[in-house]
């Protein structure tokens, strides 16, 4: 790779930069995430270490909000605002890994898709149709019935469900910019398959990718959500879902324990509508169609 | 399609007859493509439940069993009432054949026929899906119109706001919210169930709605973001065309060119957006029907996942994904009455 390639994409990321920037809702998002990133990243310094313990917690169970603990306690008498800390972590991780596998899956397929076309190309279609068809939410949760309960499942759920949305984006783009000349130069300049594929098709994909994968980590936090409220976590991780789900069996709901139901909930929106927020903001940037006229 | 878009002006009266016939040709191919590639999918759902509930968990009467104090004997009887000591191709052919007469096979849990079960539970599901998605349509293509006519107002930027913002709130965590200030805080309604007891004739009509409210509302609130934002981006494509600028410059009023010219376009992408959302809102339900002990199919499934119980997850898994094929299958079909552009 020259100099010359690496200064023009710099120029082209400042120039992303300075119009993400004008987007107010985007910048928030994107600080609300550094904050829940760095929460999740320093969780064992900012909580005590027995904040997850369930046989030696800090206070007695369901305690109401206090100087010591104050968002109160769960049923094991754990800090609220520890395991909303802990669960960050659980969250991102489960939005990362199953956007990892949904993203990478569904570039890998939609660009060989879109490249070499034919037969290989209506199968994958195919394939996507059925995938559309099904309702993931079911698909999902049928595998993680059927796989046993585990983060590990859970996330493979949320990625073999979610693969095939990209993977139709990325074709269309894919069949997009192979019909523009450069391509043809490249071609007839003797460029394989490979090259074609990876130094041009790919950098002309990645922005739309970059789009779709910030809206993915959003609707996988919140699918995971579901699927642990659903009880198809693992019982001892304590993610967001799996509190709200742990507060409605002890019982919050009718004795109106605000502060057990209120904060994972809470949690959830802001990390879901931050990365929604990103996400649109990037849209905006990428097609200034989408954006805003004032 | 290609040929139609040739110029066909010059062409003589004998020709019309010739390009009747093969228009009807061609319409008759369209609805047979997607009434064909429907079916298709219908078979890929039933041939991946038959592999998702059967093969991969090895032992499923292992499974359903998992944590019950089963003997040995009850486990081989219940082998039997499943095929299981028969071969993988003739347990298929059962299945198969149980599958196209609407025969699921017994629930563990109930003891029932599935079929029966899902009979039983129908049609408040159908009640309380079919009124939210009417609230959840309406209330979203209007806020979407307004949004989109005056983009970039305080209005717009505030509905757009809370819409994105419900569209990230779980739905069963606002559920539990509003029975905690709603339901069991200040007591407007109740916290669960459909129907009070004892309750006869026509007296049930206000009572089921009364009951209805707060599914309701946790159901349309997560669920009119999608359409609102789809509504507001695709009139806001509308609003640049030249046809919109020519009905302003005839000196049509705004609510004339709005109404007339810019929403009937629009509107197209979001009819077939609530038509394929259709079947998707089925399984919202099942959180929400959980959360309000609402009893209807949604219910139904997670009673089944706790267990599990393997017969009736399966045929909610079936009709779940048949709902959304019939549903993609409808929008398919409509569409090309709704558009021109796009008749075959």
């Amino acid at each position: 790779m020259n100099g010359l390639a690496w200064a023009r994409r710099r120029r082209t990321v400042a120039r992303f930069w300075s119009q993400f920037r004008q987007n107010k809702a985007g910048v928030f998002g994107l600080v609300v995430l550094a904050l829940f990133v760095l929460t999740a990243l320093l969780a064992p310094v900012l909580t005590p270490d027995n904040a997850l313990s369930v046989t030696r917690p800090p206070g007695s169970p369901l305690e109401g909000p206090s100087a010591d603990f104050p968002l109160g306690t769960d049923r094991s008498g754990r800090s609220m605002i520890d395991l909303i800390i802990w669960g960050s972590r659980v969250s991102l991780t489960v939005g990362f890994w199953a956007t990892f596998i949904s993203i990478t899956a569904g570039t890998l397929f939609g660009i060989l898709a879109g490249h070499f076309g034919g037969w290989g190309s209506s199968l994958l279609m195919r394939v996507t149709d059925w995938f559309l068809v099904m309702p993931s939410l079911v698909l999902g949760v049928a595998l993680a019935a059927v796989m046993g309960r585990s983060l590990t499942t859970i996330i493979i759920a949320i990625g073999v469900t979610t693969w095939p949305t990209t993977a139709r984006l990325v074709r269309a783009q894919t069949l997009a910019v192979e019909a523009r000349p450069y391509i043809e130069r490249a071609k007839a300049l003797g460029g394989g398959h490979l090259h074609v594929m990876s130094n041009h098709v790919l950098p002309n994909v990645m922005p739309i990718v970059l789009a779709q994968t910030t809206l993915m980590v959003g609707t996988a936090i919140l699918t995971e959500s579901t699927f642990a409220f659903l009880g198809l976590g693992d019982p001892t991780t304590a993610s967001w879902g799996a509190t709200i789900q742990a507060a409605r069996d002890v019982g919050a709901v009718s004795s109106r324990m605000w502060w057990y139901i209120l904060p994972p909930g809470i949690a959830i929106v802001l990390v879901v509508l931050a990365f929604t927020l990103v996400g649109r903001a990037i849209e905006g940037v990428l097609n200034p169609k989408l954006r805003e006229r004032r | 399609m290609a040929d139609s878009a040739l110029p066909t002006a010059p062409v003589p009266q004998l020709a019309q007859s010739v390009r009747d016939r093969s228009g009807v040709r061609r319409k008759l191919r369209y609805y047979g493509e997607k009434l064909g590639g429907s079916l298709v999918s219908l078979f890929a759902v039933i041939l991946t439940s038959f592999f998702l509930f059967r093969i991969i968990p090895g032992d499923p009467v292992r499974t359903m069993t998992h944590g019950r104090p089963v003997s040995i004997e009850q486990q081989e009887q219940l082998r039997r009432d499943f095929g299981l000591d028969k071969s993988v191709a003739e347990q298929f052919w059962s299945y198969l054949t149980g599958v196209l007469r609407l025969d699921f096979g017994d629930s563990f849990q109930f003891n029932r026929p599935v079929t029966d079960l899902i009979a039983d539970r129908f049609w408040p599901t159908v009640l309380l899906v079919g009124t939210s998605v009417v609230i959840s349509a309406a209330l979203g293509l209007w806020l979407g119109v307004r949004g989109a006519w005056n983009h970039g107002s305080l209005s717009d930027r505030v509905n757009t706001g809370i819409a994105l913002t419900l569209w990230s709130v779980p739905s069963f965590w606002l559920g539990l919210i509003l029975i905690v200030v709603f339901a069991s805080g200040a007591g407007w309604f109740p916290t669960s169930g459909m129907e009070s007891t004892g309750v006869e004739g026509w007296e049930r009509i206000p009572d089921i709605a009364h009951h209805m409210v707060l599914p309701l509302v946790t159901l349309v609130a997560v669920v009119y973001a999608q359409y609102l934002m789809i509504m507001r981006s695709s009139l806001l494509d509308e609003m640049g065309s030249d046809y919109i600028v020519t009905a302003r410059a005839k000196g049509l009023r705004d609510l004339i060119v709005r109404r007339r010219h810019a929403v009937p376009n629009a509107l197209l992408p979001t009819v077939t957006l609530i038509f394929v959302n259709l079947g998707f809102v089925v399984f919202g339900a099942v959180l929400v029907e959980t959360i309000f002990s609402w009893p209807g199919l949604g219910q139904l499934f997670y009673s089944g996942l706790s267990v599990p119980d393997l017969p009736l997850v399966q045929g909610l898994f079936i009709l779940f994904s048949a709902a959304v094929i019939l549903m993609n299958l409808l929008a398919d079909l409509l569409y090309p009455i709704l558009d021109p552009r796009v008749r075959p």
